[in-house]
């Protein structure tokens, strides 16, 4: 079944200079087995589209089970001379939230839905 | 087995210290460490010193050491802070200034010597002007610089402790610092004892943006989590560099392994290798396990040896930003927003307002999301429009406002809202160096 992304993970987003830095949280292994697979740097960087005008590089942290994605000149300019309202992009490991991906049902127990509430 | 106990206080300049209090009395702790600068605040404390000589530091640091103090000296706890800015000096004579008023018997140590401003023509001769992002060279002539300074780490402030300093106020230390020096200065640690430090410098990356360790901006289940009433994080630290997470008892906020490993990742970019002045932190070795309600064991951090430079970071003018929002209603709202930025852009082009960059966005449609929109949401009640050009003058911004007004009333149906006509706010661009540490540490003083 396909399933958001918002349903799915935890996220948190920063900036340094005119790079935005992503980290993506699986709630078990066998989801973060699955993000490993669905989330290429390729494939980030086409969802993003023109947000991002440089490299995208991915990094695991098995340890917490996440991905971190590093992409870079993709605030405008950076935060303090971007003319973006989220000159930090602060809402932009938001937007990943709306990518969908496919999960074999048995595999999404209710408990991992993280913001299911607001569906 | 000897333990210590650290508190955050702010995150940021503009942050409140309110959710630190109970740290203090209830939270039981020995130190109290806050964070006050990022890219942005040095412009700001930059301009500040323009204005007063005297100025050039977070100037809540006054009205907060007024609160903080008296507490402080009840509950045995000291202070660091670099919230010295780029008067580091300034910031101290306030608060002998306030310790004299309260009538009490503290230490202050200041460190400075992180400005880099005064060696920029050394910097040059020595080829050292080159953005460490893109390589290239930053011809430093062609700017108006606002600020240049470099990032230090621990020693200066574990120095600073070892003369007996109560309070610690510094300059552009990093913000993990403030937490690491006592615990490198209560244990002991040495300078190539990797792992410790770079325990020690997780520690304080997990503390050192006050509430976003312990539920705010939580994107698991913030509804569960009390952010009225949140409570800064607390670490109890062992001589080992491992930690327990906690806050004060009856605190809202929320510490847990979820919370914890969004703050733990957040900004470091590569976590195998998180350059900082004092060690390389290999972060994503952490781990992160609940022991108990809101107590979190946090352990495995490894760190290698530290680099021979340090990062600085340079500030110069870069043109303002004039920034125009207002707002249209349901039906059709954001047709009608979009009807008015054409209108704008054609009486820029009439009225020969020229600016160097633009950028459109409709509020409450994609001043976020940007590009990466879901095309279903147009139907919205109510969308503002955000138009901000980079203009070279400050009055250029008026010339905006002139151009924006008539909208009010020769503009599409149902406008309100007028937020701003054409504000102007000046642009900071940046650029990263890295410096030999040697040209920099011989600069740095304690003075207590």
């Amino acid at each position: 079944m396909k399933v958001l992304l918002k349903d799915l993970v935890q996220v948190r987003c920063g900036d340094k200079g005119n790079d935005s830095d992503i980290n993506i949280f699986a709630p078990n292994n066998q989801i973060y087995s699955i993000l490993e697979e669905e989330l290429t740097e390729d494939k980030v960087r086409t969802f993003y589209g023109d947000l991002v005008k440089g490299e995208v590089i991915r990094y695991e942290v098995p340890n917490v089970l996440a991905l971190k994605f590093h992409l870079k000149e993709a605030l405008g300019g950076g935060g303090p001379s971007s003319l973006r309202l989220d000159n930090l992009g602060k809402t932009m490991g938001a937007i990943i939230l709306r990518m969908e991906v496919d999960i074999d049902e048995e595999i999404i127990n209710k408990d991992f839905l993280v913001n299911s509430q607001s569906n | 087995m000897k333990k210590i106990r650290i508190g955050a206080a702010t995150g940021f300049y503009g942050d409140s210290i309110i959710p630190a209090i109970p740290s203090i009395t209830k939270g039981n702790i020995d130190y109290l460490c806050f964070d006050a600068l990022a890219e942005l605040t040095m412009a700001i404390l930059q301009k500040d010193r323009q204005k007063n000589p005297e100025w050039g530091f977070a100037k809540d640091i006054g009205p907060f050491m007024e609160t903080l103090l008296p507490l402080c000296v009840e509950h045995n706890v000291k202070i660091l802070t670099n919230a010295g800015g780029i008067n580091p000096l300034g910031a101290k004579k306030v608060i002998d200034e306030i310790i004299e008023k309260l009538n009490l018997n503290l230490k202050v140590a200041v460190v400075f010597g992180d400005d880099m401003l005064p060696n920029i023509d050394e910097l040059k001769e020595k080829n050292l002007l080159v953005n460490m992002q893109s390589k290239k060279p930053f011809n430093a002539g062609n700017y108006d610089l606002l600020f240049a300074n470099a990032y230090l780490g621990a020693k200066p402030l574990v120095k600073a402790l070892e003369q007996g300093a109560d309070i610690v106020i510094s300059g552009r230390t990093i913000d993990a610092a403030q937490f690491a020096a006592p615990m490198i200065y209560e244990f002991g640690w040495g300078w190539d004892e990797w792992d410790k430090l770079a325990k020690g410098m997780t520690i304080g990356h997990l503390m050192e943006c006050s509430g976003q360790a312990v539920g705010g901006n939580f994107s698991g289940d913030w509804r569960s989590v009390d952010l009225v009433n949140i409570g800064f994080p607390i670490a109890e630290v062992m001589e080992s560099g491992e930690a327990i997470m906690t806050k004060a008892p009856g605190t809202g906020g929320l510490v847990s392994r979820d919370t914890l490993k969004e703050q733990l990742l957040y900004e470091v970019h590569d976590p195998y290798n998180y350059i900082l002045p004092d060690v390389v932190v290999n972060i994503a070795d952490t781990c992160l396990e609940d022991i108990g309600e809101n107590q979190v064991r946090v352990y495995g951090t490894t760190g290698k040896p530290s680099t021979d430079t340090y990062k600085a970071l340079i500030g110069y003018a870069d043109g303002y930003m004039a920034e125009a929002i207002f707002g249209y209603s349901w039906p059709d709202a954001l047709e009608k927003a979009k009807y008015a930025s054409e209108i704008i852009m054609a009486h820029m082009e009439r009225d020969k307002l020229d600016y160097e960059d633009i950028d459109i966005s409709y509020i409450g449609y994609n001043s976020m999301f940007k590009s990466v929109i879901n095309e279903h949401d147009k139907d919205l009640n109510e969308v503002f429009l955000r138009l901000a050009i980079k203009v070279k003058k400050k009055g250029d911004g008026t010339k905006l406002a002139r151009i924006v007004s008539p909208i009010g009333l020769s503009g599409p149906p149902f406008f309100t809202g007028l937020i701003s006509r054409g504000k102007a706010t000046q642009l900071l661009g940046i650029c990263p160096i890295l410096i030999p540490k040697g040209i920099v540490d011989r600069k740095v003083k304690v003075e207590v």
